[in-house]
């Protein structure tokens, strides 16, 4: 029997499939005909490592900071049986490097995991630490089928961790057993140490009701032009577990499908890359097994289309000194938090506060723009009399300095849902030249205290 | 959308005859004395089923008595009959007062009986806040309240715990939390994702709690006497009536979470009775 390189490998078994496809109903395949399978093994680490390179243990790049020094394994700590494996993670001076992370890979030609629907582990720690990210699907090389989990809290006893296979019907031939990387984010650099036992694939038959997004969930609007393109975020997948708990996954592009409703204005490849290739109007929408993603694209393509973006995850956002600049006088606290694996801005105690780009930066030119757009979620009750201003200063510090107010009424808000404004400039009173816009302000005087804020753009319509 | 799908799926697997052996072989009762399979959509057959109406503000319980945060209707939204199953909405919605409504289902006054064996093939919703069920309750409660009429609880599910139903009684001396039950925990399956048969023959002298093809559970009047000391009273020598519903929060399940999805439906494939 010839033995095939790996690509080729692949390359027949697709040919392969399609062939199935299209002649189940002809006639089965002879007797000669065989598909390879990949090996099936479950298991990664018991009291040793299960089948892995020789390396074991491949790190991230030390010239980014990963510290290759704290990895190894202890006979003196396990779960089950004699040995675990043991992490050291460094402080963010330790000269071997700040951080520590890397991959465990498959000594073959990759595992069929088709069998199983999730990966499980043991771990405790030497205090009840944060790990940044445990995950799979990671080979060094495409990353096709990646998956992580992050901010796992560390128990000072064993706990189990489960991380669900996204579609497992995916995976017929997996490198990627294993990945981490944590620093001392969460012991405020303190080095601490972890240990993992019991590295398995597993088929418990309780990781159930796949619920994907993207896009934070929300349903995203994007204005363009024939030509440009944008890249699908913030891929999740939440899974409800055995034990009751809902589990959030990030996921890979090429776990989902994506599928546009006029191809002819956009279409998507399988890494989530939307190009934009006629006017007109399409919605992306995604799914993972046959189950449809919360959120959505919606590409609003034409001829004149233009963006200047403060803060989105869509369009490359300009350059700004902060997302608050603290001034004398302001209570305001907050600026940039992580949500559903993007950012958004997130305010509390606001009177006022603004977002900056002035001082180090250059300010911007909006003369050409329209419509300011922005995404506002008030978390709290709202009540008569509430707002929220938002003001643009154009030519800070300046004798020439001029601005304008647009005042978003309470009842126009929601509490705890996010709600999509567009306001033409022309409704900003006050506003002179916006040639050299270097400041926007949220201004509530207290009336709303807790706020977050997304999705900041102007646009040309 | 998603329901539908799972909906699709296991009809597909009926089809295929395929689906998982969960067929019980413990039930020696085999007299079939009423049944309804569900087999004609639209609203619960009214010669079979009654609803339960309201917040329970109006039956003197408020809350249901479990301080239970659903407005049960009749609409169909919340109750109706589709494709040989029996559905069961709970949707989050502001409906006279309360966040969320639901449906409860009773034969009271159109089917009573003492004894038997009662079955129901059930797939429940999941999510913190979610208590479905498939109980009994004795006819006499309006002259002889609650707990003193008796509650045979065949299925109760918290949302929370997938893996696990649990059977049990109440009567007089052994109710709310001093029930007297026993959980039953699947392994490496949940109660959510497909459906399951669950079960009770009931004697004059015992009650045989099963799942599937699994008895798990026997209560009898010793039973009672050994765990109230003395002082429970086995009531279960009465005719009872069957209740199909979906509680939201209360008590038991506490209320839901801002991960649990609304709205979920509780599907009944069918219920049975049978007499020895």
């Amino acid at each position: 029997m010839k033995i095939y390189t790996y690509t080729n490998l692949r390359f027949i078994l697709l040919l392969g499939l399609g062939f199935v496809a299209f002649s189940s109903c002809e006639r089965d395949f002879s007797d000669e005909v065989k598909f390879a399978t990949f090996s099936a093994n479950a298991d990664i680490f018991t009291d040793t490592p299960v089948s892995l390179t020789d390396e074991f243990f491949v790190s991230f790049d030390p010239a980014i900071g990963a510290n290759t020094e704290g990895f190894g394994t202890d006979d003196d700590i396990a779960f089950e049986g004699s040995s675990s494996i043991r992490i050291d993670v460094p402080a963010p001076d330790d000269p071997n490097g700040s951080f520590i992370g890397g991959i465990f890979l498959d000594r073959g030609a990759g595992r069929d995991l088709t069998g199983f629907d999730a990966l499980t582990f043991y771990i405790k720690g030497s205090t009840t630490a944060t790990i940044d990210e445990v995950g799979f699907g990671s080979d060094f090389e495409e990353d096709k089928f990646a998956v992580g989990l992050q901010n796992i809290r560390l128990s000072t006893d064993w706990k189990k961790v489960i991380i669900p296979i996204p579609d497992p019907s995916k995976l017929v031939q997996e490198r990627g057993m294993f990945r981490f990387s944590s620093g001392t984010l969460s012991t405020n650099g303190v080095g601490f140490t972890f240990w993992i036992d019991e590295l398995r694939f597993e088929n418990l038959g309780t990781v159930a009701q796949s619920r994907p997004s993207i896009l934070g969930g929300n349903d995203s609007r994007f204005p363009t032009t024939v030509g440009q393109t944008v890249t699908i975020s913030q891929l999740q997948q939440t899974f409800n577990l055995g034990s009751g708990i809902d589990q959030t996954i990030s996921v890979t592009p090429s776990y989902f499908s994506f599928e546009s409703s006029d191809p002819n204005v956009a279409f998507v490849d399988e890494l989530g890359e939307v190009t934009v290739a006629g006017t007109g109007l399409t919605e992306i929408t995604a799914s993972i097994a046959g189950v449809l993603a919360e959120g959505k694209l919606l590409v609003e393509s034409s001829e004149s289309a233009q963006i200047v973006s403060i803060f989105t995850d869509l369009f490359a956002d300009i350059p700004v000194d902060n997302y608050n600049g603290f001034f004398l006088g302001q209570n305001t606290k907050g600026g940039l938090v992580e949500e559903s694996g993007g950012q958004i801005i997130r305010y509390t105690e606001l009177d006022f506060v603004s977002i900056n780009f002035f001082q180090n930066v250059a300010p911007i030119d909006i003369t050409e723009m329209t419509d300011l757009r922005i995404s506002i979620r008030v978390e709290e009750s709202i009540d008569p009399g509430d707002f929220i201003n938002i003001q643009l200063v154009n030519s800070v510090g300046n004798p020439d300095l001029t601005s304008g107010t647009f005042r978003i009424e309470g009842g126009d808000l929601v509490p705890n849902e996010w709600v999509e404004f567009q306001i033409p400039l022309s409704s900003f009173t006050g506003l002179g030249a916006r040639n050299a816009i270097g400041q926007l302000f949220f201004v509530s005087d207290g009336t709303i205290s807790n706020v977050s804020i997304d999705n900041i753009f102007f646009s040309a319509e | 959308m998603w329901g539908y799908k799972m909906f699709f799926a296991s009809l597909l697997l009926l089809v295929m005859g395929c689906e998982t052996d969960d067929t019980q072989t413990v039930a020696t009762f085999n007299t079939l004395v009423w049944e309804d399979n569900f087999e004609v959509d639209g609203t619960p057959d009214s010669s079979r089923w009654r609803f339960d109406i309201g917040d329970g503000t109006e039956q003197g319980i408020p809350g249901w008595g479990n301080d239970e945060l659903q407005y049960y209707t009749d609409r169909s939204e919340n109750v109706t009959v589709q494709n040989g199953f029996l559905l069961i909405t709970a949707k989050q919605e502001d409906f006279n007062g309360s966040s969320f409504t639901s449906a409860r289902l009773t034969t009271q006054g159109l089917f009573e009986q003492a004894y038997g064996r009662f079955e129901a093939r059930i797939r429940v919703p999941f999510g913190k806040g979610y208590w479905p069920a498939f109980f009994l309750l004795g006819n006499n409660c309006n002259d002889n309240p609650w707990p003193a009429c008796g509650e045979i609880d065949i299925m109760e599910n918290v949302g929370d715990e997938p893996t696990i139903a649990f059977g049990s009684v109440h009567g007089p001396g052994f109710f709310g939390g001093d029930s007297i039950g026993k959980d039953y925990e699947l392994t490496n399956d949940r109660f959510d994702t497909g459906f399951h048969i669950f079960g009770i023959e009931w004697a004059p002298d015992y009650i045989n709690y099963y799942v599937d093809g699994n008895l798990y559970q026997q209560i009898t009047p010793e039973d009672i006497d050994e765990e109230t000391d003395g002082q429970g009273e086995w009531v279960f020598d009465r005719p009872f009536y069957i209740i199909l519903n979906v509680a939201i929060g209360g008590n038991l399940p506490g209320p839901p979470n801002n991960e649990t999805v609304f709205p979920q439906t509780m599907l009944v494939d069918y219920v049975r009775v049978y007499q020895q």
